[in-house]
């Protein structure tokens, strides 16, 4: 398989999520540019933390308009895995490909710690290798990443087990129903505000990260499977 | 002909606004007790050419909507005039 990594203006985590992917685990990665209006025939898409356009009116609601968004809609409405993480975790939310919003933290601090999330599904392309009800320690670094939603989505998402990662001890950052990622319905389109791509090296101190990307191979290999 | 729009974007009630609380907490240490609650916003000034006032407004609703609020966490209201500059 092979991955691409969305570079936007202000994208800061990319070379992480390049390194993590390439270099260790071995799977084929390139990077996207913002304003290239195709995917370079990737298998699976991550958007990266940062700050695209600066967040300037909000998080993650200018880089919705760029250029590769297009392609990338079409991607994941034809069942393609698309992660985002942190800030792509709010460029997804502000593109409709995901429910809710993210706001400012509770304690209006910048918060960059790890955390234990608990995994809540595993119906995704990004927890499917993962085990029910376990906990990953990967690290948290925003200072808006608290997950909002109206009371009728969140009831729908509780309904349908889209809640993928909710924080195991308390919500650092006032997310509601502590929540750290969700899923859209078909389960291939994940956003989190934890960051799996700083948890792959045990020089980091957590490989509990890895799992996401593994879970994405298996993904793409059981739909072949199943399209086959 | 020219108009000018005034948007001001608030985060909706039910939405947690803890900037708001941090300045409302500032003003009561400044000593206005009588400071019962803060929301912060975001106020845009948009200058825009359109045929009259009706379709200017039409123009603006479509832009908060589109991109100036998010209507998960934010509700916005806006005037418009014709432009005096």
């Amino acid at each position: 398989m092979k991955w691409g990594v969305v570079l936007f203006p202000g994208s800061n985590d990319d070379r992480d999520t390049l390194y993590a992917i390439g270099d260790v685990l071995g799977h084929a990665v390139e990077p996207l540019w913002h304003g290239d209006a195709d995917l370079k025939g990737a298998d699976a898409v991550v958007l990266p933390g940062g700050f695209a356009y600066g967040d300037y009116l909000r998080c993650g609601a200018l880089a919705r308009f760029a250029a590769v968004m297009e392609p990338l809609k079409r991607f994941a409405a034809d069942g393609g895995p698309v992660l985002g993480t942190c800030n792509g975790f709010q460029i997804l939310c502000e593109a409709g490909l995901l429910p809710g919003a993210l706001v400012r933290n509770r304690s209006l601090r910048f918060i960059c710690r790890r955390e234990r999330i608990r995994v809540e599904s595993t119906a995704t392309a990004f927890s499917c290798l993962a085990l029910a009800g376990s906990s990953l320690e990967i690290p948290v670094k925003h200072g808006e990443g608290c997950y909002v939603a109206s009371d009728s989505t969140l009831a729908e998402l509780e309904r349908e087990r889209r809640v993928v990662f909710r924080y195991a001890d308390g919500a650092p950052n006032g997310a509601l129903h502590d929540i750290a990622g969700v899923a859209n319905r078909a389960g291939n389109v994940v956003g989190l505000m934890p960051h799996p791509e700083h948890a792959v090296d045990p020089l980091l101190g957590s490989t509990d990260g890895q799992v996401l990307f593994r879970s994405a191979a298996k993904w793409l290999t059981s739909a072949e499977r199943k399209a086959g | 002909m020219g108009f000018l729009a005034r948007v001001y974007v608030t985060p909706k009630a039910a939405v947690l606004d803890p900037a708001g609380k941090a300045v409302a907490s500032s003003l009561k240490t400044l000593g206005y007790g009588e400071v019962d609650e803060v929301r912060l916003g975001k106020y845009v000034e948009v200058r825009l050419q359109a045929d009259g006032l009706g379709a200017a407004e039409t123009r603006v609703r479509e832009m908060c909507q589109r991109l100036l609020a998010n209507e998960v966490i934010e509700e916005f209201r806006f005037d418009v005039e014709v432009d005096g500059q």
